[in-house]
């Protein structure tokens, strides 16, 4: 299946041919298909299956030229979204031939007779290619005076998804992209003639992380979005380019906003991150802005306990009271963008003086540090495209990072490249990309990467942030890319993590990954900010700051529960000054609480896993809510040492002026593998992910989304099944000193002495329920 | 209705006649048909599983043929052939007494669950028009009484022989297996050929 | 001297013409020796030499045709037949089957060597049990006999056969289709290029033959290709299968040279229902543009017909007589192609649901002379624009009709109804059926 894209240009030299479009010369690649061609000349063929990125289908024939090859005309038009230019082809488009004007018309005139013409109430009106193309290639009335073909509206094929088969043109994006792209063929085209439609499986809804994309791309008001049905009329709605904030993939995204709101987000165009596509997450994911519990202005803890809403100089200043003179520190959490990540690193060197300071919340480690600090991320999409060989380890791309799935499931589909997997169980997304599964237990991953072979320099390895988890795991890693020469990309989950990193948000770095213990490193900073000097005593990490003495913390938009389960009563020992945009748990134990913007509401940027910085300004104008940096800027007035970061784009300016560290960095201590934890028949070694779709604080408030999530299920393995005497389905109990939980199960190809559980889903949240989230042993029984 | 191990390693034989699995899709929902008379949920469950296909994917295939049938049908599934040539030379006129005999419409089942009616498309033997299927068995050369004397044949569990076919019509339940590719035996039964489709031969050997 | 040749039938008039027994008692299996000793591209070029083209519809040489599948390119290679006789008016594969399997799975066998597939199968239509049944049984007799499985008749040649049943498509006759269909998926036409010589069934080279061209083979292999040259017209050589039927005394299956014509047809069976007058016939199916008795002498090959503005499609002769309604004759074929469309391309499937309507209305009596034209108009904006050939086939008989019987389209708007009597066209219109 050959599969055309946009812009893109192979390494090797390409061929290139000359054609005829409506008397222009062109000259384009070899394998160019016509309808492509002619849009380089800026001669628009109207069309309804054809879509670059999916494979061609002919279906809809509504790009029907006349071409010739040589003198010698096909005898009839031609659907130029299936054929490539050839030397000597000249072609006549709707512009020059009466005959492909004629056909093209007939072809809309047929489309619309079973069409409910039903714009004035349809979603897609004044964005609809069906509505544009029946103006600008269609006849200006119908002859059809026959009965429409009806059928029940609208069918939910998810809760996320409404479909209108009377709308429908059978143009088949929608199942191709699922097939080809998702690789979740759960709509098909069904029956047939004039009775085929899009349909699924009565049993099974249309629960694909990526099916919003069928939305996006259908050409007609097929397919719409529950939330979005009956909002808005395109022409109503603002569109600012903006950048998602969910997770490390990097999507390009486009934000819609009416009246001070936004109603919906859409895939952007990036054809070296996302290309066209983005996840469901990203595209439903945003109601969080709105939640009644966003905090509008600021608060401070009277003397009987409570948080009063008090003005901002008051709230500066008792914050600035609190740390002044305190041993401090700063915990930024992972979703920070680059700039406000900039302003907390400078923020605790400079206003606080430490380097006490760690964006991640969540299980981590001292070898991570080291790992981040030292190892070279050289990885990207464009490796992906080429690889030979793609190696997971301790992560699981259509989970946590779902635009990465797409684009190894494209080379998994385009080229059957191989797929290897450390993981204790092959997920539903290791089956798709047909991969390899070595099976470990959480914390034994260390021999399994270490006995991986056959890598070449055209080989990535991906790293998820769950590996340090495992300790030796990034020691193993390391070495791996050392034998093989393979290229390595390290893929966070959060959108904020590889920017924290870059800004210093880490106790071990400073701005553009300088070593804190390089003085040379410090000496740059130091200038940058016109400060005398930079500490160079070792600063604490997240778990570090939480069980230490220290007296202060400044928190930004962090979640105690995903850290440890006692972290909220240990941070609450503390004078905590909040930088957040909702009511949390922080809250509850905050001296000063700051209201920060959420990211619709403010500028910046995120760097994706590849390194890759993607700006946005905001799409939605609050003059009452800010910037993280901006009230760190104010902040730091307030205690008297300025950090100078009034806004964003100073942030930014001062970030970009400073660089990257060209010295060099430290070499990493190399760790080994602890002993794996024996189990007991009843027990076994816990271990998890996150869902793409869970208990996320930021898909708070999205029902419909939160529909299509998968259902909480505990995994195990056939023997253990065997043993319990339970099948798929039955109720089973993991437990352990600190809690219990009870799912039904689900019978996989698991690890044996493995229980898989989701981290953070329905019903099974596992910090708060178990007090561990993997590498741990648990009771399983029959419930 | 839970499958039979028999049944399953049946299933797992006709998958391995195929170089790819997924051939044997479409013998797999004939052997549904025979197990269960049409394609149930359960069967496009089972055919998922085994070719590892999402059950949309089944659907999609399955919806696509008209032999399969997503209701029951009767034990004698009777088909009409009402295009043009049968039609006109007959077919429209039996398969409007036959509805009307039998009190059902098109795609219907009668009460007693023994007869089904469909009309049919050109069944590839124009020259015996016109033309009734019975469980995909040749009836030549009918005529509105000769269909009625056959449905009520039929639902009196007495059917008369194909013209070409076995000695005796079979539901469609185990014609539904033969489709599957499984063997009842009867190939030897019945004529080798038809008066017409011997004519030719019959002229050219000098005969009237 | 009748100018009939009958090979193919030859013995379809011994009560075990079927079985392979009677197949070899009538010299049956003796041509893949004779082939299997051959070099496989001698074989091809015996075809090719012959002249024998596809007898499937589309007439093109079945010689080139293998002579396509790349050769020393280390993949599979396939032969599948197209068993899935559907097109309406045509029973001449099916009769074949049904008297003489055997003489399929040879023509297989030597085409199987000839291209150097070791896989082949048969796709035939789901709705013709007893056939199923007959083709079954004669695969599993030739593997008992060692004419099918590993080192066929000790020459070194394997050949695995299965037999595939279709489930209703009309569709799944057009290669590509059957192909999908064969690989599990919906019966739908692939685009081409690729072609399935290149990349065919599971995207590996394949050799797509109609059922009596493939079962034409043995006969040429046995008697040569001056035999098979002898017969036939110029560009249309050899014999093949006639089937007549509709209003004639005795329909049937007429074996002949190319290039026989309906006049002399009609003679040897015994003329047009008695009392009647031939009115429009097909030559090849419904899909091929109708004639009318101005065609009586058309000879029936390739050219002829083409000459003529039709198409010698399968050879199926429908003739129907004075009695029959040109407008619900139109409409029903109409509703056929309605039925079959796979709904893949927009011309077909909504093409046919409005033409349905336009030709009911027309039928009814109800519209205007303008809305034949609008029918016309339709036709061109579906004919050629489709992504297979289905949709022309839809066009092909309103064109033709309109082209010969407008009148009789305009009578009916004149009376405001069908001005035929249905009865009067059956068989029993005698009986006294109300």
């Amino acid at each position: 299946m050959s599969i055309q894209e946009l812009g893109t240009q192979s390494q090797v030299e390409v061929e290139m041919i000359t054609c005829v479009i409506d008397g222009f010369e062109i000259t384009v690649p070899k394998g160019t298909l016509v309808i492509r061609a002619a849009e380089k000349l800026g001669i628009q063929i109207p069309r309804f299956c054809d879509h670059p990125l999916l494979a061609p289908a002919g279906a809809c024939r509504q790009c029907l030229v006349d071409i010739e090859i040589n003198g010698r005309a096909f005898p009839k038009p031609q659907a130029s979204c299936t054929i490539p230019v050839e030397n000597g082809m000249i072609v006549k488009t709707q512009l020059t031939s009466p005959v492909a004007d004629k056909a093209q018309k007939g072809i809309m005139e047929l489309l619309l007779i079973n069409h409910p013409l039903d714009c004035p109430v349809c979603d897609k009106g004044g964005e609809c290619p069906l509505q544009n193309q029946a103006m600008s290639n269609g006849r200006s009335e119908s002859r059809f005076e026959g009965v429409k073909r009806t059928f029940e509206k609208p069918v939910p094929i998810s809760s996320q998804v409404l479909l209108d088969r009377e709308r429908c043109v059978l143009c088949a994006r929608c199942t191709r992209f699922s097939e080809q792209i998702a690789g979740d063929p759960f709509i098909t085209l069904n029956e047939r003639g004039a009775l085929q439609q899009v349909g699924i499986y009565e049993e099974e809804p249309f629960d694909s992380y990526y099916s919003g994309n069928t939305v996006q791309i259908c050409p007609v008001g097929a397919l719409t979005g529950t939330s979005y049905r009956f909002r808005a009329r395109p022409f109503d709605l603002v569109s600012t380019d903006s950048a998602c904030e969910h997770c490390a993939s990097g999507c390009s995204m486009r934000t819609d906003v009416r009246r001070g709101k936004t109603l919906r987000r859409l895939a952007g165009e990036d054809a070296d991150v996302n290309e066209e596509w983005n996840c469901d997450k990203g595209r439903w994911a945003f109601k969080y802005e709105v939640a009644k519990n966003r905090i509008k202005s600021p608060m401070v803890r009277d003397a009987n306990g409570q948080l009063q809403e008090v003005s901002w100089p008051e709230a500066l200043a008792a914050a600035a009271q609190g740390l002044k003179n305190s041993r401090s520190g700063v915990l930024v959490g992972g979703r920070a963008t680059i700039e406000d990540s900039y302003g907390y690193s400078k923020f605790a060197r400079v206003a606080l003086g430490t380097n006490n300071i760690d964006f991640r919340a969540r299980r981590h480690s001292q070898e991570e540090s080291d790992f981040l600090a030292s190892a070279k991320l050289t990885a990207t999409y464009k490796d992906i495209d080429t690889a030979d060989h793609v190696v997971l380890i301790s992560f699981e791309p259509e989970d946590e990072s779902p635009i990465v799935f797409l684009r190894i499931y494209k080379q998994v589909y385009k080229r059957s490249i191989k797929v290897t997997n450390v993981a204790p169980l092959a997920s539903r997304g290791s089956e798709k990309l047909k991969a390899n599964l070595i099976k470990t237990t959480a914390g034994d991953e260390v021999q399994a990467i270490s006995n991986i072979s056959g890598l070449t320099s055209k080989s990535v390895i991906l790293v998820g942030e769950r590996i340090s988890e495992t300790e030796g795991g990034l020691s193993a890693v390391l070495k791996l890319v050392e034998n093989s020469g393979a290229k390595l990309g390290w893929i966070p989950r959060r959108a904020g993590e590889r920017g924290a990193i870059s800004a210093g948000a880490i106790p071990n770095l400073l701005p553009g990954n300088r070593p804190i213990t390089d003085s040379a490193a410090r000496v740059d900073i130091a200038t940058a900010w016109s400060v005398d000097s930079i500490s160079n005593e070792p600063g604490m990490n997240t778990d570090e700051m939480i069980n230490s003495d220290l007296q202060a913390l400044v928190i930004g938009g962090v979640d105690p529960m995903d850290i440890s389960a006692d972290a909220k009563i240990k941070l609450s020992k503390k004078f905590i000054v909040s930088l957040e945009i909702r009511q949390s748990d922080i809250t509850d134990i905050a001296a000063v609480v700051l209201p920060v913007a959420a990211v619709v509401e403010k500028s910046g940027s995120f760097m994706d896993w590849q390194g890759k910085v993607r700006k946005f300004d905001s799409a939605v104008d609050q003059t009452l809510n800010r910037s993280d940096v901006r009230i760190l800027s104010m902040l730091a007035d307030e205690i008297g040492r300025p950090i100078n970061l009034p806004t964003v784009k100073s942030a930014r300016a001062e970030f970009d002026s400073i660089g990257n560290w060209d010295g060099s960095v430290n070499s990493m201590k190399v760790r080994s593998a602890v002993a794996v934890k024996s189990v007991s028949a009843d027990e076994a070694v816990l271990t998890s992910w996150r869902n793409l779709l869970d208990k996320g604080s930021l898909q708070d408030g999205e029902e419909n989304l939160a529909g299509t999530a998968r259902k909480s299920m505990i995994i195990i393995s056939k023997s253990r099944a065997k043993a319990l005497n339970v099948e798929t389905g039955d109720h089973v109990r993991v437990s352990n000193s600190y809690g219990a939980i009870t799912l039904p199960c689900q019978i996989g190809d698991i690890d044996e002495a493995s229980v898989w559980l989701p981290r953070n889903s329905l019903n099974s949240q596992l910090i708060r329920n178990l007090g561990v989230v993997s590498n741990s042993v648990v009771k399983v029984a029959k419930a | 209705m839970a499958y039979t191990a028999e049944q399953l390693s049946v299933m797992d034989s006709i998958i391995s006649r195929y170089p790819r699995k997924r051939s044997a899709i479409m013998p797999l929902l004939h052997y549904v048909q025979s197990i269960e008379g049409y394609v149930t949920n359960e069967g496009i469950e089972l055919i998922g599983q085994k070719l590892e296909l999402a059950t949309a994917e089944v659907t999609a295939v399955s919806t696509f043929y008209t032999q399969y049938k997503s209701k029951p049908v009767g034990e004698y599934h009777v088909g009409i052939c009402t295009n043009t040539l049968c039609a006109v030379m007959g077919g429209d006129a039996i398969f409007e007494s036959i509805k009307e005999h039998l009190d059902i419409e098109n795609d219907g089942v009668t009460g007693d669950g023994k007869v089904s009616v469909e009309h049919i498309e050109c069944n590839a033997a124009c020259d015996y028009a016109p033309v009734v299927m019975v469980n995909w068995e040749f009836y030549d050369n009918q005529t509105v009484q000769s269909v009625k004397d056959l449905v009520d044949g039929a639902r009196a569990g007495n059917p008369p022989a194909p013209t070409r076919g076995p000695k005796s019509l079979r539901t469609w339940k185990q014609n539904s297996a033969v489709l599957a590719g499984i063997s009842d035996g009867l190939a030897n039964e019945g004529i080798q050929a038809g008066e017409p489709s011997l004519l030719g031969l019959k002229k050219a050997k000098g005969g009237a | 001297m009748s100018k009939l040749t009958p090979v193919l039938s030859a013995s379809w008039d011994q009560a075990d013409s079927f079985t392979i027994d009677g197949y070899k008692r009538n010299g049956g299996y003796t041509a893949i020796s004779k082939a299997l000793s051959m070099q496989p591209d001698e074989v091809i070029q015996l075809i090719k030499d012959s002249g024998l083209r596809g007898r499937g519809g589309a007439g093109f040489p079945t010689g080139n045709k293998w002579g396509f599948i790349p050769q020393g390119d280390n993949k599979e290679h396939y032969f599948v037949v197209n068993a899935d006789e559907s097109e309406p008016g045509t029973c001449k594969d099916t009769p074949l089957m049904m008297a003489n399997p055997h003489v399929l799975i040879e023509g297989i066998i030597i085409g199987s060597f000839a291209i150097r597939a070791n896989h082949a199968f048969i796709y035939i239509r789901g709705e013709v049990t007893h056939v199923v049944r007959r083709v079954q049984q004669a695969i599993e007799d030739a593997y008992k006999a060692g004419l099918l499985g590993k080192n066929i008749l000790g020459k070194g040649f394997d050949l695995e056969l299965v037999l595939h049943v279709g489930a209703g498509a009309y569709i799944c006759g057009e290669e590509t289709a059957l192909l999908d269909s064969l690989e599990g998926f919906r019966g739908q036409p692939r685009l081409r290029p690729p072609f399935p010589a290149i990349a065919g069934l599971y995207a590996k080279p394949t050799v797509v033959n109609n059922v009596e061209s493939v079962a034409s083979v043995p006969s040429i292999i046995s008697n040569g290709v001056e035999w098979f040259t002898a017969m036939g017209t110029e560009k249309s050589k050899g014999f093949t299968l006639y089937s007549l039927s509709g209003h004639v005394n005795n329909p049937g299956q007429f074996e002949a040279p190319l290039g026989i014509t309906l006049r002399e047809l009609l003679e040897i069976s015994g003329g047009v229902r008695s009392g009647h007058r031939l009115k429009f016939w097909t030559p090849g199916g419904s899909s091929t543009p109708i004639f009318t008795d101005a065609h009586l002498d058309v000879p029936l090959d390739y050219e002829g017909v083409s000459a003529a503005g039709s198409m010698l499609g399968t050879k199926a002769l429908q003739i129907f007589d004075e009695t029959t309604c040109i407008v619900r004759a139109v409409l029903r074929w109409t509703e056929f192609y309605k039925h079959e469309s796979c709904g893949k391309c927009t011309p077909c499937r909504e093409g046919t649901w409005w033409l349905v309507q336009v030709l009911k209305d027309l039928e009814a009596g109800r519209g205007t002379e303008a809305d034949l034209d609008k029918l016309l108009d339709l036709c061109d904006n579906i004919m050629g624009r489709s992504f297979c050939a289905l949709a022309d086939g839809a066009a092909s008989p309103i064109i033709s009709s309109l082209k010969y019987f407008r009148q009789e389209y305009l009578d009916h708007l004149a009376a405001g109804k069908c001005p035929f009597d249905p009865i009067a066209s059956t068989l029993f219109d005698t009986t006294g059926v109300k």
